[in-house]
């Protein structure tokens, strides 16, 4: 089996994802990197080159011709998420709630709605001739991160092994960097709440059918809950990357530990051969 | 009363969100506990709930197709926007986002639109008085009306108690749980942890939480780890008119009191112990 999309995802935020993302990236042949957390990006900070916007991404939003609007409430009625409202004589729309369904422009008996862009975010290119990076940034105040995630998912290159770094948590914009992948590696830490997220993350990829393994990352803070875990469950164990101060001051000043501690790149480069012998 | 709610945010996971909060609803008195981090809630795991009751959690609705009346039409598929239905009309549930157009456009009534138990929502009885909070299935969407349903459920909780505040422990990210989390709330703590990734996450955190027009106050966490760009973040409060409640070096209590399913404040009475009961009494000077 081809291994072209591997998603780096946890449940709980924190426990390493972006970290595995990019060294990983950094040490296989031919890879690329598409960070899908739109809320808030990171790998992005551990490459000297600057991101560059290349392109804008929106969402179709309805305008209202409000003379020739008859206020018969058949939009407010229909829109599942609440994003219109008729307040007596008053026809209003809460743009930040609108999915762009497109719903309320069919159902309109007079054609009083057409369409235009609600601009909810970018999405920049980086990194250098070795490892291209493409990541989303999600406008302040938007709620729905998922559109952008969708067309960063695009950007795969079928001739490269993609990195997926996955958003946080088990609901939907983790779905989508999740979905459509060919491998996914949860990240974890030796403890309770590691262990606890972990198990939503375990359901989530179950249900989506994604073969999964798992790597414990600051092994030693804890205790060996979370490796009885994977073992009763089957779940291979991937890696275990020590808890060590000098990783946490190399991230802290966003320098990849491959590049600050290269003897780190046998380990990283073994997680890809782990998977291949996997599947 | 007037019931007073803060919510703690960080925009990157894995700063001490829920250790410094936890520690903030132990120490508080007269509150309600709210995990608001319906998709990954960890809370529970340090206060130990008794369940007192349950509600299932609907969601969106989602589309159901009856095979036997669809005529091929295609009009589902040309119309939903969210890659649902295949050309060739088959629907994939868990790419359907409720909206309900295709139930709409299908001459033939063969969509409907049906509930989806997409989570379940408890109100809890804990060591430190009622605790609100839920459990979103997996994989589920409307995580932000799950948010919202749990924050109702703690405001009708304060009121039959008497409770005066509601301390919420928010998710990670700036998307619709953190929006969700935040609106109408009194006061925003963002937790800054001082690596470059948390800089950059928590500035969105406090971009949010002013979009909203809620005041925010700021505590750094691990401030130890790089003393460099703490004081940035110093500078940039300063700046910008934030007021840094306090900072808390690493510390390994917090992984061993969570090993011990107990707050930090609980557990020890160490230096960061100290650290999060004083950032707690600046906390108050200003809710009050």
């Amino acid at each position: 089996m081809k291994l072209k999309k591997i998603t780096i995802a946890s449940g709980k935020g924190g426990t390493g994802k972006t970290t595995i993302a990019v060294n990983l990236a950094m040490s296989i042949d031919n890879a690329m990197l598409i960070d899908c957390d739109v809320e808030g990006p990171n790998s992005h900070i551990f490459f000297k080159e600057p991101m560059i916007k290349l392109k804008d991404v929106s969402i179709p939003a309805p305008v209202f011709d409000l003379d020739i609007c008859t206020l018969c409430e058949k939009c407010a009625d229909f829109c599942q998420y609440n994003a219109i409202s008729i307040l007596g004589e008053k026809l209003l729309f809460f743009e930040e709630l609108c999915h762009g369904c497109g719903g309320c422009k069919i159902i309109c008996p007079v054609n009083a709605i057409t369409e235009k862009d609600h601009h909810i975010g970018i999405i920049e290119k980086g990194g250098n001739k070795k490892l291209a990076i493409y990541h989303g940034l999600l406008n302040i105040g938007e709620p729905f991160g998922v559109p952008i995630i969708r067309e960063l998912k695009g950007f795969a290159d079928d001739s490269k092994t993609t990195i997926f770094d996955s958003p946080p948590g088990t609901a939907c914009p983790a779905v989508e960097a999740i979905r459509d992948s060919d491998y996914c590696i949860l990240v974890t830490e030796p403890t309770p709440f590691g262990l606890h997220d972990l198990t939503l993350s375990v359901d989530v990829v179950r249900e989506i059918g994604t073969p999964f393994g798992v790597v414990i990352n600051r092994d030693g803070i804890g205790d060996d809950r979370v490796e009885k875990y994977c073992k009763e469950q089957n779940i291979p164990l991937l890696a275990k990357i020590p808890n060590d101060i000098n990783i946490a001051r190399l991230y802290s000043k966003g320098i990849p530990i491959v590049e600050g501690m290269p003897e780190y790149k046998t380990m990283f480069a073994g997680i890809y051969k782990s998977i291949m012998e996997l599947i | 009363m007037m019931v007073k709610e803060i919510t703690i945010i960080s925009g990157k996971g894995g700063c001490g969100k829920t250790t410094i909060a936890a520690s903030f609803m132990a120490l508080a008195k007269n509150l309600v506990i709210v995990d608001a981090d319906v998709d990954a809630a960890d809370v529970h795991l340090l206060m130990q709930p008794q369940i007192k009751s349950k509600e299932i959690f609907n969601g969106l609705n989602v589309a159901k197709k009856n095979d036997e009346l669809c005529i091929n039409c295609g009009k589902c598929y040309e119309n939903c926007r969210y890659g649902a239905f295949d050309p060739d009309n088959t629907l994939h549930p868990e790419k359907c986002e409720g909206c309900a157009v295709c139930e709409m456009v299908c001459p033939v009534n063969a969509i409907q639109m049906v509930k989806r138990n997409a989570g379940e929502a408890y109100i809890s009885d804990t060591r430190f008085g009622p605790m609100v909070h839920a459990k979103l299935h997996a994989g589920e969407e409307a995580s932000g009306k799950l948010v919202a349903l749990v924050r109702q459920n703690a405001k009708n909780v304060a009121k039959e108690t008497g409770k005066d505040l509601i301390i919420i422990d928010g998710p990670p990210g700036i998307g619709c749980t953190v929006i969700a989390s935040l609106t109408g709330v009194n006061l925003v703590l963002v937790v800054i942890e001082p690596s470059l990734s948390g800089i950059h996450d928590s500035m969105r955190a406090i971009k949010v939480a002013r979009h909203f027009n809620i005041p925010v106050l700021v505590c750094i966490n691990k401030y130890d780890i790089n003393e460099e760009n703490t004081k940035n973040i110093l500078k940039f409060c300063d700046d910008e008119g934030i007021e840094v409640v306090g900072k808390i070096a690493y510390d390994d209590t917090a992984t061993k009191a969570m090993m011990d399913e107990k707050t930090v404040v609980e557990y020890s009475d160490g230096p960061m112990s100290q650290a999060i009961k004083e950032i707690w009494q600046q906390i108050e000077k200003v809710l009050i």
